[in-house]
């Protein structure tokens, strides 16, 4: 117990030191963008962001089948974990959008394909949390959370698909051209920036993740220890 | 052929039942007919602008009343325990799903046989001849719709406030549904011809096959919730 306490601290810990120093490369160190000027460094949180966010998802989606296949609690406690953090990093990026689109854009949301996608994923996992929050028995609960995490995520093509077939405004990839290596369209220091700030948030997504894990180990030890003194 | 065979046999009690108590069908229809009136008090629909938006309106008439029919597919199930008997018989999980989705289907098709052809003679639209691509079209928007909404309404059935759930859920994981049904059926009323919507309407079969297939894999841990 104190062992893992103490991982997790240490977690923490590097999360916080990662995520100040791609602060301050970010603000302090890298250029202003040529054309957009100092708005763009919204992007080493944007980016970070919506990465974080689908990562989650992927998370949702195998500890969805894992639970299916093995029935095992801790897949289920992973996947619900993951979902809220999936949730919270997706409407971080909405907002992280909406404060760089005002000036940039002269609007705050536009039907862009990227943008209604991101707004769709954000409404299928609120929907999840939503039909496991509503259903009492508890292991009901995990198996049609489950169900939704998988065909959640096996809609996630065909919603991306559609949206872009119906529409595209959004700036199109800057840095994971197929005509250049990264390096050579971007300002190195730009790169450097964008990777620590990537790295922080993914530290600090695992730190979190790890809490919210807990917490919900938490929930089953007390509901175990109120059925011990009950019986 | 087991598993055909059961369905036709899960989907025959469906329809019996159906036929004595006539609930879904009369109340979808009447509700799909409702909501022509009021998109017709609440649009200002000239003549020239009625083609461009008959796509969308007849198509939110269609979600709305589907999900009617949607929130009572298992109703027959939950009164009596009925569920747990057909769980507890020798069945294949699969031809249940596949038989509620084929019921919700026939009865989402016969409300559209009818709403489709009112519409026109509500709102004068003249082009008759384009009809069936336009059905064509429906179905195949249908059939996906049925299949994702059998599983999310077995998914929902032990909710709380499974009425409000149930939308809350699907729609979002319908989009593709929508927008390649919405802008197949312009394609067509704008050209006379699906052209370069022939894409769309490869997603709209993509998106049917895909999901009967997982619905028939998965339907078995579908009830287990």
């Amino acid at each position: 117990m104190t062992q893992s306490k103490k991982r997790k601290g240490i977690l923490g810990g590097l999360a916080l030191v990662a995520v100040a120093i791609g602060l301050y490369w970010s603000l302090a160190v890298a250029p202003p963008d040529a054309y957009q000027g100092e708005v763009q460094r919204i992007m080493y949180l944007h980016l970070p962001s919506i990465l974080t966010a689908y990562l989650s998802y992927f998370l949702v989606f195998i500890g969805s089948g894992m639970y299916l296949w093995k029935r095992e609690k801790r897949d289920d406690l992973l996947a619900h974990a993951a979902a809220e953090l999936g949730v919270l990093f997706t409407a971080l990026t909405i907002i992280e959008g909406s404060i760089w689109g005002k000036p940039t854009w002269g609007v705050w949301w536009t039907w862009d394909a990227r943008l209604t996608l991101t707004a769709i994923l954000l409404l299928i996992y609120a929907g999840y949390l939503m039909l496991r929050s509503l259903i009492d028995d508890e292991n009901r609960a995990a198996s049609a959370a489950a169900i939704l995490g998988i065909i959640g995520f096996l809609d996630i093509p065909l919603i991306h698909m559609s949206v872009y077939w119906w529409r595209t405004l959004h700036q199109p990839p800057s840095i994971l051209r197929p005509d250049k290596v990264p390096w050579e369209n971007v300002h190195p220091a730009m790169l450097t920036a964008l990777t620590i700030s990537f790295v922080g948030f993914l530290l600090l997504y695992f730190y979190l993740l790890s809490l919210r894990y807990r917490v919900g180990e938490m929930r089953q030890e007390i509901k175990a220890l109120r059925l011990e003194r009950g019986a | 052929m087991a598993l055909l065979k059961q369905t036709y046999l899960l989907l025959c009690k469906d329809l019996l039942l159906e036929l004595r108590r006539r609930d879904s069908l009369l109340t979808m229809f009447f509700f799909g007919t409702l909501l022509l009136f009021v998109f017709h008090f609440s649009f200002d629909l000239a003549p020239d602008k009625i083609a461009e938006m008959a796509p969308a309106l007849l198509w939110l008439a269609f979600l709305f009343t589907g999900t009617l029919g949607l929130a009572q597919l298992f109703q027959a199930e939950r009164e009596n325990h009925c569920l747990d008997a057909l769980l507890l018989s020798p069945l294949d999980r699969g031809a249940l799903f596949l038989a509620k989705t084929s019921f919700n289907l026939i009865l989402m098709l016969l409300v559209e046989l009818v709403v489709m052809p009112l519409f026109w003679i509500l709102f004068n639209l003249s082009a008759w001849n384009l009809l069936p691509q336009l059905f064509l079209v429906t179905l195949l928007g249908t059939i996906g719709f049925c299949v994702l909404g059998t599983i999310m309404s077995a998914l929902t059935l032990r909710a709380r406030a499974r009425e409000l759930l149930l939308p809350l859920v699907l729609f979002p994981l319908m989009i593709p549904v929508i927008l390649a049904t919405i802008r197949c059926m312009e394609s067509v009323l704008r050209h006379g011809e699906f052209g370069e919507a022939v894409s769309w309407l490869k997603l709209l079969v993509g998106f049917d096959v895909i999901f009967i297939t997982v619905g028939v894999l998965i339907f078995d841990w579908v009830l287990e919730s």
